[in-house]
């Protein structure tokens, strides 16, 4: 077999083992996504809703100011919301015997940023919480602060961190790993926050909440950095163009902001 | 790709860390933290009451899994195609590109 011809096998391999994998570890009956529906007290729901608004008419600001610039990257767009689509939809077990989430919203952030995917994110979570009972309308703003917000600011700021050092796909996996921990870190100081323990208060409510997924999340968050840059891998191959556009719209952005300042 | 069996071992990487624990904790139900963190509020504050309850909810076990397993299909369907949209432009353009000797004869 010539080389190009194992390139050629491995990459169909590769890609109906994702197909394959997406199907396996697709879901077990759950319960709620990060926080369920009616379980933040009125006022933290309020607040959180109030908090997370602002990032999401400011992502809807940035998604039509790259669409309309270049129509073409709707189709890339599309990717980025439909891998937080099917990741946030698999409840993966991990090796303490219970499963959780990833939430996808790494990839994204990498080629849009992190508003963009705060609009995004808030629409999964929309979606879930309207069709599967899966989180709550009234806790759709905290979970979206977690999950399409902080997650996807910590994956921008790590990944723009290690990216200038030259070692991109370190940068991809780190930034992903590292978004999917806080999504939850910032969920257990939600709960903490809304439920502070009668002895000790917020720090022991924290430790508490953050116990129930630390260890779950760290191998999940170790596979969405891979699964991620499985994809990122893909683009770098495939989409050339689209990620050339990306980055000369991202420049010609930081152009503007100079000259006005 | 310059090398695809990188993504392979991705591929695997992410396949043995969500299998494995299944192997390991044979017949063990696998609860999820979402609703361990119910529990948790309850621990901390067993006088909390829910005060709203989801508009609409899946009719039982099976419903749910349906509608979660569609939320996977989707987004895998629209990804994955993109990705084969993208992988088919990129190796026409290489096609067309690199002409074969034929063409050049001609």
């Amino acid at each position: 077999m010539t080389a190009c011809q194992y390139r050629k096998v491995a990459t169909l391999l590769a890609m109906v083992g994702l197909s394959g994998y997406l199907v396996v570890a697709s879901p077990t009956p759950a319960q709620a996504m990060h926080i369920a529906e009616g379980y933040l007290p009125p006022v933290w729901a309020v607040f959180w809703w109030v908090v997370a608004i602002p990032f999401f008419v400011l992502g809807l600001r940035s998604i039509t100011r790259i669409t309309k610039a270049h129509p073409e990257l709707k189709v890339l767009l599309a990717l980025a919301g439909a891998f937080t689509f099917v990741l946030s939809a698999l409840k993966i077990p991990s090796v303490n015997g219970s499963s959780s989430h990833p939430t996808g919203t790494g990839l994204g952030t990498i080629l849009f940023g992190p508003l963009v995917m705060s609009v995004m994110g808030g629409l999964v979570l929309l979606f879930q919480a309207l069709l599967l009972a899966h989180g709550g309308l009234t806790t759709l703003g905290a979970n979206a602060f977690s999950m399409a917000i902080v997650g996807p600011m910590v994956a921008y700021v790590v990944y723009n961190a290690i990216a200038k050092t030259g070692h991109q796909k370190i940068a991809v996996f780190c930034a992903t790993l590292l978004e999917d921990l806080c999504t939850y870190l910032v969920t257990a100081v939600q709960l903490a926050l809304a439920f502070p323990a009668i002895q000790g208060g917020f720090m022991a409510a924290f430790i508490k909440f953050v116990s129930v997924f630390a260890i779950t999340q760290i191998p999940l968050a170790i596979s969405e950095g891979l699964l991620t840059l499985l994809v990122w891998n893909w683009l770098q191959d495939y989409g050339q163009q689209e990620l050339k556009t990306l980055r000369l719209f991202q420049q010609g952005k930081n152009l503007d902001a100079e000259t006005i300042n | 790709m310059q090398k695809p069996s990188i993504n392979v071992w991705l591929l695997t990487g992410a396949a043995m860390l969500s299998l494995a624990p299944v192997l390991i904790h044979q017949g063990k139900e696998f609860k999820a933290t979402d609703s361990i963190n119910i529990t948790a509020i309850e621990q901390v504050k067993p006088s909390y009451k829910p005060w709203f309850e989801p508009i609409v909810k899946p009719s039982g076990g099976e419903v749910e899994t349906f509608l979660f397993a569609t939320q996977a299909a989707i987004g895998s369907g629209v990804t994955c195609y993109i990705l084969g949209l993208y992988k088919g432009r990129t190796e026409r353009r290489k096609a067309e590109e690199v002409p074969t000797p034929v063409e050049y004869r001609d």
